[in-house]
């Protein structure tokens, strides 16, 4: 029985999260499954459900090719910046 | 290029920094043999628990006293069936099969709590299991909403969040018997009697005494001892209890003032080590009645497997939306 990634969508407006898996035949009765176990308490308001298989995930040994990258870019957060006191609305 | 021995070796220190550093360990982390071992049959058999501690209480949905009782304890029983299934997908996320895990229960290599293996006799019981055994769960799985292994510590945040509802019902309805007539308020206590000891028995042996402990503090599955968990729950239990108007049943249950704790009289391990044997109350009640649910409900099972083989052939996609709504 393929094993399936339960997200819920928490309210109108945010997104999607992941909840927890589950264990299926198909992902029509995945979804039945995931409303019993994961929704009981108005949890959400749009389930999905993705087959684990179907997820290519980056490993942990990549992460550094991944993620390093992004190391030493200070300049791309706003407040890289400073700015005279008396301006405003920037 | 790095031989197998050093990416080992690699693969082994960036578990351990990361016990250290207090992070997760993640389904596909590298992880020792040990670890993964320990945390399925940690895992596989909180889930029994949950499972076959709908038994007791599942006793009493048609028999209870209102229609408004009855739908609580029909979701309070519902959650516990939601906690097993959790707590399964968290262990199968290890590798673990479900069919092998339901095995390892019948045949007796996996345990489950010993609390369920005593039986729910009145009515008060309900609300004893719901304020007592609830609120030692809670006492016990608080701390492993840190634990190291990703899944469970999450599984764990979720359950506990529904056990406080468990809890709470379960104090309601020892309330309104404690303040009703003379006999409801005597069953009451009748139930507390009962469930006081073996609801301490719950946290497991002294921890002189208990095997398999010291790896599972080094890997962060376990972060308090069974002494220190149990002290948490008597000392919140006794005021609870004289809120109540309720005797604990313990002559020799008295304030520490040095220690600021509370200290009770002497646990019957003996009784203890029979129950988890096999020798409760009820164990055998218990298993024959999920291993006669697990055959009656084989079919279903089939039925559903055979209808997604046949949907997969037919090459039919299932209905089911995409994207948000
Ligand atoms: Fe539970
Ligand atoms: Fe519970």
């Amino acid at each position: 029985m393929p094993l399936f990634e339960v997200f819920v969508r928490p309210r109108r407006g945010l997104q999607h999260q992941h909840a927890g898996s589950l264990r299926a035949e198909d992902a029509e009765l995945a979804l039945q499954y995931a409303r019993e176990i994961y929704t009981r308490r108005r949890e959400g308001v749009s389930l999905w459900v993705v087959r684990s298989s179907d997820i290519t995930a980056s490993q942990e040994d990549d992460a550094p090719m991944f993620f390093d990258p992004a190391d030493g870019k200070p300049y791309r957060d706003a407040t890289f910046y400073e700015l005279p006191s008396k301006v405003r609305g920037l | 290029m790095v031989d197998a021995a050093d990416a080992l070796r690699d693969a082994q220190s960036r578990f351990e920094q990361r016990l250290t550093r207090d992070e997760r360990v993640e389904p596909k982390d590298w992880m020792p043999d040990g670890y993964r071992r320990t945390l399925i049959r940690q895992i596989s058999q909180h889930a029994h628990s949950e499972v076959i501690g709908m038994q007791p209480e599942g006793s009493w949905i048609t028999r209870a006293p209102s229609l408004e009782r009855k739908l609580i304890l029909l979701a309070k029983v519902q959650d516990e069936g939601g906690h097993g299934l959790y707590l399964y997908g968290a262990a199968e996320t290890l590798g673990a099969s479900r069919d092998d895990m339901i095995d390892a229960l019948h045949e007796g290599r996996a345990k489950y709590s010993s609390i369920f293996n005593y039986p729910a006799l009145t009515w008060a019981d309900i609300g004893a299991i719901g304020w007592l055994v609830d609120s030692a769960a809670i006492v016990n799985q608080i701390p492993l909403q840190r634990c190291s292994y990703g899944p469970y510590a999450r599984a764990m945040v979720r359950i506990c969040k529904e056990e406080s509802f468990h809890q709470r019902q379960g104090y309601d309805i020892m309330l309104t018997l404690a303040r009703g007539t003379a006999a409801q308020k005597a069953m009451a206590q009748d139930a507390l009697n009962r469930w006081w000891w073996p609801t301490l028995m719950m946290f497991g042996p002294p921890d002189a005494e208990s095997d398999h402990n010291s790896e599972s503090f080094a890997w962060k599955i376990k972060r308090y001892g069974n002494d220190e968990l149990r002290q948490k729950f008597i000392d919140q239990a006794v005021p609870q209890a004289e809120v109540l108007d309720l005797t604990i049943p313990d002559p020799e249950l008295a304030w520490d003032e040095a220690s600021g704790h509370y200290r009770i009289g002497p646990i019957d391990w003996d009784e203890f080590r029979r129950v988890v044997a096999g020798d409760g109350p009820c164990n055998r009640q218990r298993l024959a009645h999920h291993r006669r649910v697990r055959e009656d409900g084989a079919w279903v099972r089939e039925a559903v497997e055979a209808h997604a083989d046949k949907t997969r052939a037919r090459g039919l996609r299932a209905r089911v939306g995409t994207g948000s709504r």
